[in-house]
């Protein structure tokens, strides 16, 4: 191992990327939209989860005032009300799940329809029969004791990790794969360029750009939303780089062999939309059945926001996150040895 | 001189398919080797099998007399057939990446004189024109002083200009004193450049010399080249003339010029004369590696 070669093999491999303006607006700027834009939805006061239809009503947003229905379901957080001119109008964006429940306005005991199989109908329906019930108050409210976890806060590291996966794969896999098929790799294998250098070189030159966008990214979403981080900025820092380890290591045991791009794609979009969506980057599996939860350990990107969130949310340590550490190091360990064991200049 | 290279018994199959069958040559230090065949005759995958690139199906390679070992790659350069460049580096750049992945080096300068690259060197690699582009290739295998230079194909797509500017450069390296092998499908490339050919068809050694002993051995007489506009096809046939093919062959028909092979000239223009011919625009040649090749297959180099 020449450490002059790997180094001058990562600077090409980082210039290119720099140079490379489509690839650098996605990774800058498309965690920022998404952040944003998820900010907008879930952060505000007026995201609205429920859609009740109303009939007859003119008015497509109709005002509170405009509403003659039970007054305590009427002023319902989350319920978002819409207007239809007549029934039928109403039934049919009801069966096509535009709204999950419609209500006839201005009656005391108002007609109401819901989908049978409609779970928000069947929770909106409930809310109507308590708004029209008594008041009995034999519950007790208490409010959720500690310094409350914003969902930005949950979900901010979650994109963010994402993103660091799609470029980890892409950046990686896709580019190795386009450079052996272009015969960029067969002409540096004449020279005294060993496959141990340039994968190193490829691996830092990745690493550096998933920590530095990243941290661009922080920065910029910390400026709008003010995330809260209990634990330390380097634990913190040292969890972001063992999670864009193991996800490079995967993103080079792809690129080990083969000269199909439409194939590499495959792969990884085979890999990376499970791993997106078991690995809890927008919601949490808590209640998905064992063996969803059981497969979901074997994405490093699992492991990855586990120990950030710990770190972020709870102020966890380096000891306490230790368990993820040791998985996401055998991960890219046995990544690496068998890419390296594999690889091949040729096509 | 010593034997920089000796290629013995190489064969290398794909797919059963072989590319090269059991082909032996030794190549001499200083020397511009030329593997000279048609496409698909085995040259690039013959290099590239010397060039450690692919390995050979069976067959031995020495290098100095030794088997290549780990420094053979700092010894050789190569300019391969196609290669693409990493992208979005300037000529420069690109340069300066393939200079730092070896020990002994060029100094840049030097180099970027040597192959002519001033004017580009802070243009991008993928902007560039292709005779730019090969002069850069040639640079970047130039760029460990190497001992032993592998040009596949070199002046592929090249118009003449920047051809005879790659010749020129080719040129001067041997005059440093480095080995060369090259394969080409031109055979004026080969003439002009090559001093010891191998003739190359269907995976093997057709004939191997100087291109003057090669021109001897294979080939008789001159040519004369008369338009067929000049003279009507039977009545060349019914002067009995020794011409190439078949006159009335399809493939010949396409040629605007019919090609008469003679060994006395004297005398066969004199017959042309005699039977009225307008010699206005005719022409004569000296024979050349494609009448050998065609006279040692039956085939044209660029068929």
């Amino acid at each position: 191992m020449n450490p002059r070669r790997i180094w001058i093999i990562a600077a090409a491999r980082t210039i290119e990327f720099y140079r490379d303006k489509s690839a650098f607006g996605w990774n800058f700027l498309f965690p920022f939209l998404i952040v944003l834009g998820f900010g907008f939805i879930f952060g505000g006061e007026e995201h609205k989860e429920y859609k009740v239809g109303v009939f007859p009503m003119v008015q497509q947003n109709p005002t509170i005032e405009s509403l003659a229905l039970p007054e305590r379901f009427e002023t319902t957080k989350y319920l978002e009300f819409i207007g239809f001119e007549s029934l039928e109008q109403g039934l049919d964006k009801l069966r096509h799940h535009k709204v999950d429940f419609l209500i006839k306005n201005g009656e005391n005991s108002p007609m109401y329809w819901v989908g049978e199989t409609s779970p928000k109908g069947y929770l909106i329906e409930k809310l109507l029969k308590a708004a029209m019930a008594p008041d009995t108050n034999s519950a007790t409210r208490e409010q959720v004791a500690g310094r409350e976890i914003k969902y930005i806060d949950w979900l901010f590291p979650g994109i963010l990790g994402m993103n660091m996966m799609f470029g980890a794969l892409w950046g990686v896999g896709y580019v190795i794969v386009r450079y052996r098929k272009t015969g960029v790799l067969k002409r540096l294998k004449a020279t005294p360029l060993t496959s141990m250098e340039y994968l190193s070189g490829q691996m830092i030159s990745r690493l550096f750009v998933l920590m530095f966008t990243g941290t661009i990214v922080w920065i910029g979403c910390q400026m709008i939303f003010g995330f809260y981080v209990e634990g330390s900025y380097l634990d913190l820092a040292i969890m972001f780089f063992m999670g864009c380890l193991s996800l490079t290591s995967i993103g080079i045991l792809l690129a080990a062999r083969g000269t199909s791009e439409e194939f590499t794609s495959g792969i990884i979009n085979f890999i990376s939309w499970p791993m997106m969506f078991l690995s809890e980057v927008w919601f949490s599996i808590e209640g998905a059945p064992e063996w969803i939860k059981a497969f979901a350990q074997i994405f490093p990107l699992t492991h990855m926001l586990t120990g950030i969130r710990k770190v972020m949310n709870d102020g966890a340590g380096l000891v306490d996150v230790m368990p993820e550490i040791v998985i996401l190091t055998i991960i890219s360990s046995i990544c690496l040895v068998i890419a390296a064991s594999i690889f091949s200049w040729n096509k | 001189m010593s034997i920089i290279l000796d290629v013995k018994n190489l064969t290398r199959k794909f797919n059963g398919l072989t590319a090269v069958d059991g082909i032996s040559f030794e190549i001499e230090e200083g020397v511009c080797f030329g593997l000279l065949g048609p496409n698909g005759a085995g040259k690039t995958t013959t290099i590239e099998v010397i060039e450690n690139i692919i390995s050979p199906t069976s067959g031995e390679i020495l290098y100095k007399g030794k088997k290549r070992g780990s420094t053979f790659r700092n010894e050789i350069g190569i300019q391969f057939q196609e290669t693409a460049l990493f992208s979005l580096l300037t000529v420069r750049e690109t340069l300066d990446t393939f200079l730092k992945l070896y020990n002994k080096t060029y100094d840049i300068q030097e180099l970027v004189e040597f192959c002519r690259l001033g004017d580009i060197l802070d243009k991008q690699n993928d902007k560039i024109s292709g005779g730019q582009k090969q002069r850069l290739m040639l640079a970047m295998a130039l760029v460990n002083r190497p001992e032993l230079l592998f040009l596949d194909e070199p002046s592929t797509g090249l118009d003449p200009h920047a051809r005879h500017n790659l010749w020129e450069i080719v040129e001067s390296i041997k005059k440093n004193g480095k080995t060369i092998i090259l394969t080409t499908h031109y055979m004026e490339e080969a003439e002009h450049l090559c001093d010891d050919i191998a003739i190359m068809d269907n995976g093997r050694i057709a004939a191997r010399g100087t291109p003057k002993e090669l021109i001897q051995e294979y080939t008789d007489g001159v040519t004369i080249e008369l338009p067929r506009s000049c003279v009507a096809q039977e009545k060349v046939a019914a002067m009995g003339f020794d011409c190439r093919g078949e006159l009335d062959d399809p493939e010949n028909l396409e040629s605007d010029i019919y090609e008469i092979i003679t060994k006395d000239i004297n005398a066969d223009l004199a017959r042309l004369m005699e039977n009225g011919v307008n010699l206005g625009s005719l022409s004569i040649r000296s024979p050349n590696l494609e009448d050998v090749f065609l006279n040692l297959t039956g085939r044209k180099l660029r068929e």
